[in-house]
């Protein structure tokens, strides 16, 4: 059933060893593998944007991405996010503007936002919710979101 | 600093209530480091799975399961056959956890397994072999109540022995139904007769209402364990840990003093952890067979197949009114597909009546239901609960008959609106009423009569895109509801020597913010800083006892209840400072966390010396108090007649849309709210709520549809059910309205429901304005609009169902 292989990466600013299944997906190996369990599985086909990280600087769904494909790879998570000082206004700004209820979409949503003001340093009302689209949210109707974002000064 | 401050420190006058305060689990959550059910592992842990149907209606002849339990890594299979001392549950107790003899829909639980792994888990359910016989579908509830219909719980099942698998002699047992119809409600106030003869104008028309579910981004789930002295933890989603855990215990044969619910943090609630589900007891037989923590979350799929649903009505409504716009009757028949076993869903007429008898005067009202059984996923409650049903066939009438008569809707409206002061014919009492004041500021703010004459003119011209405005407005509880005999919540406060206070409360916080809500009413009496807090909650081994999140009720009913309690406290402590510093306890306030003189602000002693002080004087003492707080509500009688919330939360929101008549693309481009919510005390955390609510209503009234064909649901996934994304929102400008309620903590009304109820009528009225086309079936997608627009929607036509 499972045919292991090990693959070596870099996972919020520290070099990892791993040995997952081939038929694994990243979701998976960072939640039930490694134990980091801030990236949240909430559908685990690519539509809701609740297991977004960060990788080589690209946002994406890590339950669509095999796990032995972060081999060699640059890999952020929201812990990794949580503990760079360079992302404590993002966050902050989310605790302010009242952007999270249950809090379960929030990761992805931070991760995206911040890969999502990396590519634009000052984002306008309609680029952040383009850019939050794949981002499924069912508390908050998005508002708070998007004021939170558009709030945030990349200089 | 006590030395500096010998020459009278003055502390001025603060307040926390209406500001806007940051949500105490916030920074957790935007750090990823809150631990969801889904995050929690307990060492020795199994993983639990279910095997469901996939047949929608047919017996079951056998089920194998020696394969399955063969597999390396397979700890526990069950089915029906190893748990003989089942019981049914749910609103009704119409149905096992583990299905016996027969199942009913798509979703029915045949079998279970606890393993090492999730993988091994599923591999074990693949196979399991199970024979059925097929029976005929019913997934139409008007087929469910014709002549000679199939029957879906004809015979007894349970405690007659006539069953395999179950013990003689079980002391709850479902009798089975000679029919299909689950539950029945019928409401009369008046005489629609004499209302009708009364009329100069009367209307009728029929209104579909559909599936939708609440798509919780955290998936249910829930681990179990029992100890070594049988005493059972649960990590559990519900929204009722005290209630529940009564039945649970009912359930397994156990006390229910061994059984404790702890509440992790839950990925949304929405009313769907309202009802014990057949997932939580498995799990139950699970780790009670393994003898070892068993944990069971379900896929996204899963959570669309084997989650409640909103209730789909099908509702005839006839309106009558006189030329001078004074509501004379209305009569209301509404069939409700209860699906295959009755939830939370099959009651909502308690709330549905409400609407119809209240919101408007209306002299004389009839109203009555069946809820009919179904091959279907079972309704259950969800945000709102009937009243976005209600509000959509009421709120389009109210325009219609506006129209006949020729009157302004809005003047329609307001002429027909209650007061404050108003005992309706159902016996709700307004003691604190907004709702003029609601129609009118939405109104105003949304510039509705001059944009609904101009839209009406518009749609003779040249163009595809027509702009169309629409209103509609809503009554909801807003001071909990009677439901059970008791609606309480009971409250520990503490305050230890540095001038912290702990809150104990029964409430959960189910991310609608009650921790900081209760936070700020607790520190706003005390004269303390929302920093010198912490609250503790969903642990019922700890927290006094409280009925759950629903009807809107936590922060009026757990708010009241932190006010006694921190009411009780702050005499105490003032008593204490009284007798220390000789001066009256009228003279002194608590505030900025110091005793102060109440006349001067001038401070007496810091809060937290005093509290040290009192640890250590001869009589040595605690400040600890305890308040439970049962609201002045009653039960409704057996008419459905009371006043069964100790207040009552109104709303108006404006709908304005684009609606492209090349496409029947609907954009909703701005909502105007106005809500009475009595006071706000979070103004962050109430926006968020009615933001979402909003939101929600949105995805009810144009994109979110459940598509269930012969029984089978044909699109459980987020490709194909769509929610509303961020690009989609509207533009949203939100009122509050202030009425102070006299029995609210702090004036305040509850509000959770509320934003979401009126958004699909007042849609509908838009859609109407923009083009003269009215539609009564949701959801408002390019097809049905496109179809409606070219005179293809055949008129909805229902037969209603009488009362005997």
């Amino acid at each position: 059933m499972s045919l292991k292989h090990d693959i070596e990466f870099t996972l919020n600013g520290v070099k990892r060893r791993v040995a997952v299944d081939v038929t694994m997906n990243t979701l998976a190996m960072l939640r039930d593998v490694i134990g980091l369990t801030g990236t949240k599985y909430g559908c685990g086909e690519g539509e809701c944007g609740a297991c977004t990280i960060q990788v080589d600087g690209s946002s994406l769904n890590s339950c669509l991405m095999f796990a032995v494909d972060c081999d060699g790879r640059n890999v952020i998570t929201i812990e990794g996010l949580a503990n760079d000082s360079k992302a404590d206004a993002l966050r902050d700004a989310f605790v302010e503007h009242g952007a999270v209820q249950c809090g379960f979409c929030t990761p992805g949503m931070i991760m995206q936002a911040d890969h999502l003001l990396h590519k634009h340093p000052h984002p306008d009302e309609a680029c952040v919710k383009r850019g939050i689209e794949g981002n499924l949210c069912r508390c908050t109707g998005y508002k708070k979101i998007v004021d939170a974002i558009v709030a945030v000064d990349r200089a | 600093m006590n030395v500096a401050e010998k020459k009278a420190r003055i502390i001025e006058p603060e307040t926390l209530i209406g500001k806007r305060i940051q949500k105490m689990d916030a920074p957790e959550k935007a750090s990823g480091k809150t631990r969801y059910i889904h995050d929690i592992n307990l060492s020795g842990q199994l993983y639990g799975k279910i095997l469901r149907s996939g047949r929608i209606h047919a017996l079951i002849k056998s089920i194998d399961t020696s394969a399955a339990r063969a597999l390396p890594g397979v700890h526990v299979v069950i089915t029906a056959a190893d748990i003989p001392d089942q019981r049914p549950i749910g609103v009704a107790k119409d149905h096992f956890p583990l299905k016996v003899g027969r199942v009913r829909s798509q979703r029915d639980e045949i079998a279970a397994v606890a393993a090492e792994s999730e993988e091994i888990a599923e591999a074990a359910l693949k196979l399991i072999k199970v024979e059925y016989e097929d029976l005929p579908v019913i997934s139409n509830p008007e087929d469910a109540i014709k002549p000679g219909a199939a029957l879906i719980h004809p015979e007894p099942h349970g405690a007659d022995g006539t069953h395999l698998h179950l013990k003689q002699g079980m002391s709850i047992a479902h009798k089975g139904k000679p029919d299909n119809i689950a539950m029945r409600f019928d409401y009369v106030h008046g005489d629609v007769i004499q209302g009708e003869a009364e009329s100069d104008v009367v209307i009728e028309d029929t209104f579909k209402l559909h599936y939708v579910t609440h798509c919780c981004m955290g998936v249910s789930g829930m681990i179990a364990e029992f100890d070594a002295s049988g005493n059972l933890l649960m990590y559990s989603n519900t929204q009722v840990p005290f209630l529940h855990k009564r039945e649970f215990a009912e359930y397994l044969n156990m006390d229910p003093a061994r059984i404790r619910i702890i509440q992790p943090p839950i990925g949304g609630g929405f009313g769907s952890k309202l009802d014990i589900y057949p997932f939580e007891v498995i799990c139950l037989y699970l780790a009670r067979a393994a003898k070892r923590p068993v944990k069971m979350l379900f896929t996204r799929e899963e959570e669309f197949l084997a989650s409640p649903t909103r209730q789909p009505v099908l509702l005839t409504l006839r309106s009558g009114c006189k030329k001078d716009g004074t509501l004379t009757f209305r009569q209301v028949h509404t069939l409700h597909d209860n699906g295959a076993y009755t939830s939370w869903g099959a009651t909502t007429p308690f709330v549905m009546m409400q609407t119809f008898s209240s919101l408007y005067r209306v002299p004389h009202c009839d109203y009555h239901t069946a809820a009919v059984y179904t091959n279907n996923p079972y309704a259950g409650s969800f945000r709102g609960y009937g009243n976005l049903q209600a509000t959509f066939a009421i709120e389009q009438h109210m325009d219609m008959l506006a129209e006949k008569i020729g009157m302004d809707p809005l003047e329609f409206r307001l002429k027909n609106a209650q007061d404050a002061g108003e005992t309706t014919g159902q016996g709700m009492s307004f003691k604190s009423c907004g709702f003029k004041d609601c129609l009118n500021t939405a109104a105003q703010r949304s510039d509705y009569s001059r944009k609904v004459k101009e839209n009406t003119a518009n749609r003779s011209k040249p163009g595809n895109i027509k702009r169309g405005i629409g209103m509609a407005s809503m009554l909801h509880v807003g001071g909990g509801a009677k439901i059970y005999p008791s609606d309480g919540c009971g409250t520990i406060l503490k305050l230890d020597d540095f001038a912290n206070v702990t809150l104990i409360t029964g409430a959960s916080e189910i991310g609608q913010g009650s921790e900081t809500v209760l936070s700020q009413l607790v520190c706003e009496e005390l004269g303390l800083p929302i920093s010198a807090i912490t609250v503790v909650n969903n642990d019922t081994a700890i927290t006094p006892w409280d009925v759950g999140v629903h009807a809107s009720r936590t922060t009026f009913i757990a708010g009241n209840s932190a006010i006694g309690a921190a009411k009780k406290a702050k005499t105490k402590i003032l008593a204490v400072a009284a007798k220390k510093y000789e001066a009256a306890e009228s003279d002194l306030d608590l505030r900025g966390g110091f005793v102060i003189k109440a006349a001067s602000g001038e401070v007496v002693v810091e809060l937290s010396k005093l509290l040290r002080n009192l640890h250590f004087q001869d009589k040595a003492e605690l400040v600890m108090t305890t308040f439970y707080y049962e609201p002045p509500s009653v039960h409704q009688d057996k008419g459905f007649k009371g006043d069964v919330s100790a207040a009552y939360a109104w709303g108006t929101q404006v709908v304005e849309v684009e609606v492209d008549t090349d496409t029947g693309q609907v954009r909703m481009t701005r909502v105007t709210g106005a809500h009475d919510v009595g006071r706000v005390l979070n103004r962050l955390g109430i926006e968020g709520q009615i933001e979402g609510g909003v939101i929600m209503g949105q995805g009810y009234a144009l994109t979110e549809d459940l598509m269930i064909e012969n029984g089978v649901m044909k699109n459980p996934n987020f490709r194909d059910y769509k929610l509303v994304t961020a690009p989609e929102i509207p533009e949203m400008d939100i009122s509050f309205i202030e009425s102070m309620d006299g029995e609210g903590p702090q004036g305040a009304k509850g509000v959770g429901e509320a934003p979401s109820i009126c958004i699909a009528a007042a849609t509908a009225n838009a859609i109407a304005n923009a083009t003269g086309v009215r539609m009564f079936e949701l959801p408002f997608t390019p097809e049905k609009v496109y179809r409606a627009l070219h005179g293809q929607t055949p008129k909805l036509y229902w037969k209603p169902w009488r009362a005997e």
